[in-house]
């Protein structure tokens, strides 16, 4: 179980997280959803230790992990899947999978992964992670590295970006699966309609502030009455 | 026999591990030849003053290598070694070369290889060259290697540098005149550590149409290491030139690099890419985030860049 607790953040005296508080159950599979530049993508930095909150405490299982630095928190069970994936020189897609599994990895186990989100293992596994593989190569091989760590807790920070329609409909059974097998908490941020629907909770973040958790049928009125709102939206509204 | 420095050495440089029975090669020791081998195709004639050798690979030689890898183990040795090559039309063959010093003593050892090149008509050769230092003497280990090439007509070479640790100071000249169709591509890989000093100049003239050239240096420079790198090339026909220097800095490394690329003819197409910086943060903090610690991170970063 994580808990963030009071957690606040500015940056070039601009206030970007107010008074964060959050919860999120074991097994649960959370969406955070709200506009762009709402504060998402910098409350999951805060969960993996790449930003340090100004104030507030975060607990996992009950640990006060708030002052522990990106590599133990990693070690602790959190696993991140960036927005914007980051390329390497020379690294190959095995090298990644493989350090992140944190144990040798047969070709055929770290090719299980690729085609997990869709890849034809083969083509892919010796290519370096540079910047000859597309965006949403990029987007995917991100995801398969973290499904490799297996840990109780995993962020994705908007995980369908980049991702066609065709292998969309794998990545939701991706979540899903590890949903069942890991029985780990997973919290996605995401804009898509069909990300939300197999949330168990979703949290509207607008402005630095939580304005709303619930079911996507309690959330999705509130995102129509913001501003920006709908906007957002690719998936369409009920 | 060689004793085990010499052993050690020898594979680290060339992967033999002894000396060989059969196949094309020449083993060189504190200036003196500790095996020669000459082949049905590749003859290894030493030079008549005794500087150096020539290597003569008849035409269409296919599926051959040579190894010629030239070693110092004792301090104080100074050697400047010419070998020439004369490659034969249509031969495709692989040249294992690379110096290995080993010092343990006060005085400085130094080797300077001049290798010349002669690649004639439609041959393809892969040249690989790895340089190493070791020992725990204060004198220096110093190599300072020269590559001259003259491609023919669609000749294709490759060569693979690789430099990754105990060369105190290295000075590497590579030149190359290129007729009609040939190519060459060198890659090189420098990791400079302590106050170690590299530098790095290529000389290329593409002369011939359709000619084409790459050169790509990875580079990384720790402690107080210091490193020029410097790339000319010409376009003086119809050809395709590129080079690509790549450096990572780290303490307080120091990396220059001097590019010149001159098109001497409207359809010459040069390219030049030069980039130089630290470690990306977030390079690092993904890996962190896959449960590395900063130090493990940056060795993998390294690892993979220098591979
Ligand atoms: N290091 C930073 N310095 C200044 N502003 C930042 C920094 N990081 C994020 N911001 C700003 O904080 C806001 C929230 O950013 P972000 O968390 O990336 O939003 P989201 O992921 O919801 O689109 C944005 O206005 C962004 O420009
Ligand atoms: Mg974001």
């Amino acid at each position: 179980m994580l808990e963030l607790k009071n957690i606040c953040f500015s940056a070039d005296g601009k206030e970007i997280l107010k008074n964060i508080n959050l919860t999120i159950d074991d097994a649960k599979f959370i969406v955070i959803t709200g506009p762009n530049g709402s504060g998402k993508s910098t409350l999951a930095k805060i969960i993996a230790g790449i930003i340090t909150p100004d104030s507030g405490q975060i607990l996992l299982d009950g640990q006060d992990i708030t002052e522990l630095g990106i590599t133990e928190r990693a070690r602790a069970g959190i696993s991140f899947a960036f927005q914007q994936p980051v390329r390497f020189k020379g690294v190959t897609v095995k090298d990644l999978i493989t350090l992140a599994s944190g144990q040798e990895l047969s070709t055929a186990d770290a090719c299980q992964y690729l085609a997990e989100v869709g890849m034809c293992a083969k083509d892919y596994i010796d290519r370096e992670v540079n910047s000859s593989l597309s965006g949403g190569e990029l987007k995917r091989i991100e995801i398969a590295t973290v499904m490799a760590r297996k840990t109780k807790l995993t962020l994705f920070d908007e995980p369908e970006a980049g991702i066609d329609l065709w292998s969309f409909q794998n990545l939701i059974n991706v979540f899903e699966k590890m949903h069942e097998e890991i029985q780990g908490s997973i919290m996605i941020i995401s804009h898509q309609e069909r990300i939300l629907d197999i949330a168990d909770q979703v949290v509207l973040l607008s402005a630095g502030e939580v304005k709303q958790i619930g079911t996507k049928e309690e959330v999705l009125p509130g995102l129509f009455g913001m501003e920006t709102g709908c906007r957002y939206f690719m998936g369409g509204n009920k | 026999m060689l004793n085990d420095i010499v052993k050690n050495l020898l594979q680290e440089v060339s992967g033999m591990m002894n000396i060989p029975t059969t196949g094309a090669f020449n083993i060189r020791n504190n200036g003196k030849s500790e095996g020669r081998h000459s082949t049905e195709n590749i003859d290894i004639v030493p030079k008549a003053d005794g500087t150096g050798l020539d290597i003569y690979v008849k035409p269409f030689t296919k599926n051959e290598d040579v190894h010629i890898p030239a070693l110092i183990t004792q301090d104080g040795v100074k050697e400047v070694v010419y070998n020439d090559f004369h490659i034969g039309e249509g031969a495709e063959i692989t040249i294992i070369a690379g110096c290995g010093i080993h010092n343990c003593g006060c005085d400085d050892s130094v080797h300077e290889g001049i290798h010349r090149f002669f690649v004639g008509k439609n041959a393809k050769i892969v040249y690989l060259e790895k340089h190493i230092g070791e020992g725990d003497g204060n004198g220096k280990r110093i190599i300072n290697p020269q590559t001259h090439i003259e491609a023919e007509e669609n000749a294709y070479v490759e060569m693979d540098t690789v430099q990754l640790k105990g060369v105190d100071s290295t000075k590497r000249i590579s030149s190359a005149v290129l007729k009609d169709g040939a190519t060459i591509v060198i890659k090189e890989k420098i990791m400079t550590h302590g106050e170690q000093y590299a530098e790095t100049s290529f000389d290329v003239n593409l002369d011939g149409t359709g000619s084409s050239a790459k050169l790509i240096s990875r580079s990384v420079a720790r402690d107080n290491s210091r490193q020029l790198f410097r790339s000319k090339i010409n376009g003086n026909a119809e050809c395709y030139g590129h080079s690509e220097c790549d450096a990572i800095i780290m303490d307080n490394g120091v990396v220059a690099a001097e590019p010149e690329i001159t098109a001497n003819h409207v359809d010459a197409s040069l390219i030049h890419e030069a980039a130089i910086g630290k470690i990306a943060g977030d390079q690092l903090t993904k890996l962190m985030t896959l449960g590395l610690t900063e130090k493990e991170a940056e060795a993998q970063i390294i690892n993979g860049f220098l591979k």
